[in-house]
């Protein structure tokens, strides 16, 4: 899916301008990495991006189609075709793991189906398919507050993944996750844009990660963009006054204080 | 657990299906004889001459009977149902009183060290937890219509059934307040040789009173409801009232008998409200 | 100086005090004066030949079999009223939770509000009333007019359960396509079901007491029989009959009590 950001600015109901004058556009098929400090407004960037928030000034387009100008039948169906990967997945302790995986389909299921598969799980398979993707297969009929956080992030992915949006969001997907695991998730949210040609946009903590897997890098600093460029063009002094206020050393999987 | 159907792809059951579908079929082979015992016919709902009645009688409550002399019967009935909870309310004090402090275990010699009167006076408990029991498991209702056959109609059966049933409920209340508190100066007087009275009134009453008469004024604010209540099987008050009227399929006068009730619901709410405001 | 007006304001708060409590004890002695309520009058009425029999009576109770069955068949009717009565109730406030909290918008909370708060101000017994005109003496009665009380009941605390439990996880999914109803369903209900499940058989047990009262105005149970008993003037079976009622009372708060202490149990 491709987007289009002009001009937007956000800022929060005490008055912190958390994003001033952001501008980019992305094409279909386009895996973005955005990386910054923490409080730069990369979550900010990513909720506006998935219609959770309205933009206070300047506008967004999705495929050409302006989320908060269409009717509420046009915007339910334009949020049926983007996922967000949350940092920590919205999933009720008490529900089952296939039950949280299958609610990636309810914008695309009609009511009556829904609710069956409340009871009895219509689509075991498919689920599973994607648990499985994520080497957590067996973990399908699990209470989801029986799992670690890495797991649970997983099943956050798996639910996205099931979805099969045109627009993968991800905020920090890999935050609890050691290097091994990270890289099987990073690389499974890649294979939807080769596969499918969606879009992938993931804010990341760990700047090793991004450089490695994306071939495009957005620098967010301040709510503003910093740089916007490919890996090989990123150097060490644009990262080290992007996190100018965090420590010394980068963010990185390895020095991460998990 | 993964089997294989018979094209080869693999196949995935739900480990909880089973146990939802038997928790499915036990609540049918349960809920089915109870729909039977509770005549659960919705179909009734449709029955067109008991619809006709209930129409005419509920279009009647649109424009609610406002006349000088039927407003003034409410009026009197409404002071009547104010009165039969005050005066039952007191009258369930009287009996909440010695009962609660019977029972209280903060009041108990016995439990200090043994007496000469260990097994009477357990035995005496007993009694009044039985007693107790007896007065407020009996819903007020049943009392009432039980004291409207001695007293005849009116509000003696009324106040006669809140004092009963309040008093019960009061009993058990004090009781608990009694136990709960800090009970070590009541201890050190027993111990010391008083009376239980004495105890009660010099130990514990001091730290306790404020808590005892916050309850009993919410209990007033319930009594008002419970006078209404018994009302319906003769008890007097703006319950009778509206039980005359409803037999006599006047929606008007009902539809403002229960104005006049929800108004003075509020009002005891809010009397109720101020008065335990004041004593904290 | 400030001593003096500790004193003063003391002083002041305890003449409060004191103007209460004297006129309380004015109201009340006025409430027995206005209901012309005789002390020595009671007495004399106990004087009275018919009273003592009548109440001897109620101590020989009829525990013949026959009898005794169809007690038993009260006792079953009124737990199936209440136990219907509060299940329906339950499905229709889960319904009504929703515009209750505002998810369809103020108009519609307004509204469901409203319809609550009239559904639970109105006494059982007016209900039961009023649906003994709209489908006859019975059972069926007694199981309407519960329903729609509780649902009243039930209506506002499911509500106000849903006001207050976040909403990260039904926003996630509505960001997602999904509908309001799914979205309910799938993110919220999850977490909110024990807490309406608590509130539910608290309710069902006051239901209990409640279905054996609604039967004076011949809504069923086990007050039917009793309204029943004591207008043919059968005291020794109107006494079963309030014998039955008293254990039926005892038995589910004895029961309610050793599930809340198991739950209690459990989550600790």
């Amino acid at each position: 899916m491709g987007c289009i950001v002009q001009n937007i600015s956000f800022n929060h109901a005490n008055g912190n301008k958390a994003l001033k004058n952001i501008s980019l556009s992305v094409n279909s098929g386009e895996s973005i990495a955005i990386i910054g400090a923490s409080g730069s407004g990369k979550t900010t960037l990513l909720n506006l991006l998935s219609t959770a928030l309205k933009p206070t000034t300047g506008f967004i387009e999705h495929n050409g189609s302006n989320p908060w100008l269409v009717s509420k039948k046009a915007l339910k169906q334009i949020r049926a075709t983007i996922g967000t990967v949350h940092q920590s997945p919205p999933i009720p302790s008490q529900q089952r793991v296939v039950t949280a995986i299958l609610a990636g389909r309810l914008g695309q299921w009609s009511l009556l189906k829904s609710v069956i598969s409340l009871i009895y799980p219509l689509d075991i398979l498919g689920t599973h398919t994607c648990l499985e993707r994520l080497q957590l297969g067996d973990r399908l009929f699990e209470r989801c507050d029986r799992l670690s956080g890495g797991q649970l992030q997983r099943v956050g992915v798996a639910r996205v993944l099931y979805q099969a949006p045109q627009l993968l969001l991800a905020d920090e997907p890999v935050s609890a996750m050691d290097p091994v695991l990270s890289d099987l998730v990073i690389s499974q949210l890649i294979h939807e844009t080769v596969s499918r040609n969606a879009t992938l946009i993931a804010s990341l903590h760990a700047v090793d990660i991004a450089l490695l897997w994306f071939p495009r890098i957005i620098g967010i600093k301040n709510g503003e963009i910093a740089f916007d460029l490919p890996p090989a063009a990123v150097t060490e002094s644009m990262l080290k006054e992007l996190y100018a206020s965090e420590m010394d050393n980068l963010p990185m999987q390895s020095n991460r204080a998990v | 657990m993964k089997h294989h159907s018979s094209s080869g792809r693999p196949y995935i059951s739900d480990p909880a299906a089973s146990s939802r579908l038997t928790l499915l079929a036990v609540s049918l082979v349960i809920l089915w004889p109870m729909l039977e015992l509770a005549q659960f016919q919705p179909w009734l709902l449709l029955n067109t001459e008991n619809i006709e009645v209930l129409g005419n009688f509920l279009v009647q409550f649109i424009p609610p009977n406002t006349e000088a002399d039927f407003l003034r019967i409410v009026l009197v009935a409404t002071i009547e149902t104010l009165a039969m909870a005050t005066a039952g309310i007191a009258l369930a004090i009287l009996i909440a009183v010695p009962l609660g402090l019977t029972i209280s275990h903060s009041l108990s010699i016995s439990r200090i060290g043994p007496g000469s009167n260990y097994l009477l006076s357990k035995f005496i408990r007993y009694i009044a937890r039985f007693l107790m029991l007896f007065l407020r498991g009996i819903p007020e209702i049943v009392w009432a219509l039980l004291l409207v056959r001695i007293f005849g109609l009116g509000p003696t059966a009324g106040v006669l059934a809140i004092a009963i049933t309040y008093g019960g409920m009061l009993s058990k209340v004090y009781s608990e307040i009694l136990e709960s508190g800090n009970t070590l100066p009541a201890r050190a007087l027993l111990v010391a040789g008083s009376g239980r009275l004495a105890a009660f009134l010099y130990g514990l009453l001091p730290s306790t009173a404020q808590e005892l008469a916050s309850y009993t004024v919410y209990r007033w604010e319930c009594a008002v409801r419970a006078s209404v209540v018994a009302g319906f099987v003769g008890a007097g008050g703006l319950g009778q009232l509206m039980d005359q009227s409803m037999k006599m399929l006047n929606g008007g006068e009902v539809s403002t008998i229960l104005v006049v009730f929800f108004i003075l619901v509020l009002l005891a709410d809010n009397i109720s409200l101020l008065i335990r405001k004041q004593l904290e | 100086m400030s001593t003096l007006t500790d004193l003063k304001i003391a002083r002041q708060f305890c003449i409060k005090c004191l103007v209460i409590f004297f006129t309380i004890i004015g109201l009340t002695i006025w409430s027995f004066t206005f209901l012309g309520l005789n002390p020595i009058r009671f007495f004399s009425f106990f004087a009275d030949s018919n009273i003592a029999p009548f109440i001897a009576r109620f101590f020989s109770p009829d525990l013949s079999t026959p009898y005794l069955l169809r007690i038993g068949n009260g006792i079953l009717e009124t737990l199936s009223i209440s136990a219907i009565a509060t299940l329906l109730a339950s499905i229709i406030s889960i319904g009504l939770a929703l515009p209750t909290a505002g998810r369809f918008g103020p108009t519609a909370k307004s509204i469901t509000r409203f319809l609550c708060n009239f559904l639970r101000s109105v006494p059982e017994l007016v209900w039961a009333t009023i649906m003994v005109l709209a489908v006859g003496l019975g059972p069926f009665a007694g199981t309407l007019a519960l329903t729609l009380h509780t649902a009243g009941v039930l209506g506002r605390l499911f509500g106000e359960t849903l006001e207050n439990h976040p909403t990260a996880n039904n926003t996630a999914l509505v960001n997602s396509g999904s509908g309001r109803v799914a979205a309910f369903l799938y993110g919220t209900l999850p977490g909110i079901y024990p807490q309406l499940l608590s509130y539910s058989l608290y309710r069902w047990e006051m239901n209990i007491r409640m279905a054996t009262i609604l039967g004076f105005v011949g809504a069923g149970g086990l007050g039917q029989m009793l309204f029943y008993e004591l207008s043919l003037l059968r005291e020794p079976k109107a006494s079963t009959v309030i014998i039955a009622m008293l254990l039926l009372v005892m038995v589910v708060d004895a029961i309610s009590n050793k599930l809340r202490a198991a739950q209690l149990h459990s989550m600790g």
